[in-house]
């Protein structure tokens, strides 16, 4: 009876699917987008590979990428001032970084809405009071918040820098809708960030390096990884550890395993092995 | 209960003597995981499964409950305090992947110990119950993972929320009441998030709780073996320690080093991007996907497009959703083949891996975009999936000719060995036992 009704139920089941899939399709109407879009660019980092670490220069260029040039639209709220010590910043300077900042405050006396200088334990504030003064300033876009966008797209750190330096002149059978900017890495080719990296030197690195686009789009690229994942060092030095230690754990269980095992894998000619 | 061979607990201190007439935890021990429980000796790699997801689901409430420390359950701050403990908390990072990735893995080896039973027949007579036991088990896994997904509040989480609770508005009549009421509201939010996280909290408990049923439903028959074949006496059977606790020691070393390699240098491998964007209900991301491990059943949700017999579309993807896995419950009645192990039975042997193929087809289709070609081909793979299960392994249970069976299990294990060297003989354990390629 079970059977039965199993039977039909299979049958029932397998003629709605089958019926949907005899039904005709609607043409397939290429995706425009597709044509053009590109997969983001091969490109190596530090931070790369089963020992990778972080180029404590280069996030320190690369910060100085996001403060000079990202920071006039772009947030990065997750990150605290003390955190920056990550970098190579000194007490000091991390004191000095956020002296140069206003934090919203209240005022203790009058008990007024006011702004106090921001401390080393203050998130960085971003540059925009809310998301609607930052779509007011920016053509209705809202400028993504730094801190987590290194993971929060595909290929994140190779996709920020093939972005950023990937603007071009549209395709003759492209129209890009006025206020935005043809950039084929983005989604939907239409970006409505301008192109942030205009030309080289547009910061003076201080330890020298050449600040070339490429550069700069992989300096800025490296310290949003770092931002969005800021115990990958510790997170691979630990991992490194384990593994090697459950390594040898296994190999050891491995002989128990076969020395415990060895009478009844191979018992001695003539004997049933034991139970 | 235990076959009459099996060593019996002697509490040979006085402590021991004490607690043994009180309380005889040690003497549970000795009966249920020492030397006093008589396993088969012909297990496989496959039969270490059941073990590792007990492990998973130790590691998962063990990392849970201290994430739930630093948790907040508000719509508010739940991304942000997820990001707390992935920043300001001590390991918090360790913790979350270990915790995001144990899931994974906790399906995983969940799937294999599940098509370990369906190959080997574990759930036939006399093991029906432990594996409606075990289907219970899958069924709460699912219900915990996905609101433990809801949790992080991103934006995968928010809309998988969505749709899947969306799910049940397509009963008739009374479906949107359910919705609402599932749900707390219309759409997800506070009240969905907080309910989740109770839930979430809950349901790992619960299901602790069938696994001891389940492990004790196993314990009655004892464990099933490649070969299908009842124990018929001692020579049949090693004591489960030390040969099994050793064996199973070396396979939870490997699965641990699995884990650690993804834990820690692709912690992010298995997850959607879009998760790491908080949640905006005013902002639907390009692909809804859920995690990997429910991309099978996602296509048969998917795979219904037309209307038929009147039914909704929509409420054929949901039946038939419901129907794949609840099927499973069925099943020890469907196959009635009196041959448990698929090692001599050819014919479900050959539907076994074809059903095989289906669901890792029925997987990727599940992953990707709703769009042709991976609709149709979705459509002929669940179609497959509904026609294994409910009409050609039943037919197959009585058409088909078994192969003659070994006379025991000792006879299958020694008499492969036996016909090669005895220097160069495979491991008797294991040797007869792999899956047919």
């Amino acid at each position: 009876m079970v059977r039965l009704i199993a039977f039909g139920v299979g049958i029932v089941f397998c003629v709605a699917l089958l019926f949907g899939a005899i039904q005709p399709r609607d043409a397939l109407v290429a995706d425009p987008i597709a044509k053009y879009h590109l997969a983001p660019r091969e490109i190596s980092f530090h931070s790369d590979g089963i020992t990778g670490t972080y180029d404590r220069g280069q996030l320190q260029r690369g910060f100085q990428v996001y403060k000079e040039v990202c920071s006039a639209c772009h947030s990065l709220k997750r990150v605290a001032y003390r955190n920056l010590a990550d970098l190579g910043f000194n007490a000091a300077q991390i004191k000095a970084l956020a002296k140069d900042a206003e934090v919203p405050s209240i005022d203790d006396k009058t008990g007024e809405v006011s702004t106090r200088k921001a401390l080393p334990s203050d998130k960085i504030p971003g540059p925009y009071a809310n998301d609607q003064a930052a779509r007011a300033a920016n053509n209705n876009a809202l400028p993504p918040d730094f801190s987590l966008l290194a993971k929060a797209r595909e290929e994140g750190p190779r996709y920020i820098v093939s972005l950023v330096t990937g603007y071009k002149d549209a395709p003759k059978d492209w129209t890009v809708p006025d206020g935005l900017y043809y950039n084929p890495y983005f989604r939907s080719l239409n970006i409505a960030m301008p192109p942030p990296l205009a030309a080289d030197d547009q910061v003076t690195y201080a330890d020298g390096t050449k600040a070339t686009k490429e550069q700069m789009a992989e300096d800025v690229a490296a310290f949003m990884t770092w931002a969005a994942e800021p115990k990958l060092e510790d997170r691979k030095r630990t991992g490194l550890g384990a593994v090697i230690f459950l390594i040898i754990l296994t190999g050891l269980g491995y002989l128990s395993y076969q020395r415990v095992w060895a009478d009844i894998k191979h018992p001695k000619a003539g004997t049933v092995p034991a139970e | 209960m235990s076959f009459p061979w099996a060593k019996h607990y002697e509490p040979t201190t006085p402590l021991g003597k004490y607690m043994d007439s009180r309380l005889p935890i040690p003497r549970l021990v000795y009966d249920s995981l020492g030397a006093g429980y008589p396993t088969p000796r012909n297990l496989n790699y496959f039969y270490n499964f059941g073990v590792l997801a007990g492990v998973a689901l130790v590691v998962q409430i063990l990392t849970g409950v201290i994430l739930g420390m630093h948790y907040a359950a508000n719509t508010g701050i739940a991304f942000d305090s997820v990001e707390h403990i992935m920043r300001d908390v001590n390991y918090g990072w360790m913790l979350r992947y270990m915790h995001a990735t144990g899931a994974s893995f906790f399906f995983a080896v969940v799937y294999i110990h599940i098509g370990r039973g369906l190959y080997y027949g574990s759930y036939k007579p006399p093991r029906e119950v432990l594996w409606l036991l075990g289907l219970v088990i899958f069924l709460l896994m699912m219900a915990t993972a996905f609101m433990g997904y809801v949790l992080v509040w991103g934006q995968m989480s928010f809309w998988g929320a969505t749709v899947i609770t969306n799910l049940f508005s397509a009963i008739p009549l009374v479906g949107d009441a359910i919705h609402t009421w599932l749900l707390g509201g219309f759409s997800p939010d506070n009240a969905t998030l907080n309910r989740f996280f109770s839930l979430h909290y809950l349901l790992p408990f619960i299901t602790f709780g069938v696994i001891i049923l389940h492990i004790w439903a196993l314990h009655i028959p004892g464990s099933n073996n490649p070969t299908g074949i009842d124990v018929k006496g001692p020579q049949d059977t090693v004591p489960f320690h030390p040969y099994y606790t050793s064996k199973d020691f070396f396979g939870l070393g490997v699965y641990l080093t699995l884990f650690s390699v993804v834990v820690f240098f692709l912690p992010n491998m298995l997850g959607e991007v879009d998760n790491y964007i908080p949640a905006n209900p005013l902002s639907t991301p390009a692909h809804i996907v859920p995690e990997w491990y429910f991309w099978p059943f996602y296509a048969i949700l998917r795979a219904f497009t037309v209307d038929f017999l009147f039914i909704p579309a929509k409420l054929w993807g949901v039946l038939a959703m419901f129907s794949a896995i609840l099927l499973l419950f069925f099943l020890p009645w469907l196959d009635t083949s009196p041959v448990r192990s698929n090692n001599y039975r050819p014919m479900a042997r050959t539907l076994f891996w074809v059903f095989m193929v289906d669901i890792i087809i029925l997987g990727i289709c599940g992953g990707k975009p709703a769009g042709e070609p991976w609709l149709r081909i979705s459509q002929i793979a669940s179609a497959y999936y509904f026609a294994h299960f409910l009409i050609l392994l039943p037919l197959a249970s009585r058409l088909e000719k078994p192969l003659p069976l070994p006379n025991s299990i000792t006879e299958a294990v020694l008499g492969k060995s036996a016909k090669r060297s005895p220097t160069a003989s495979p491991a008797p354990g294991f040797g007869a036992a792999q899956p047919a390629e």
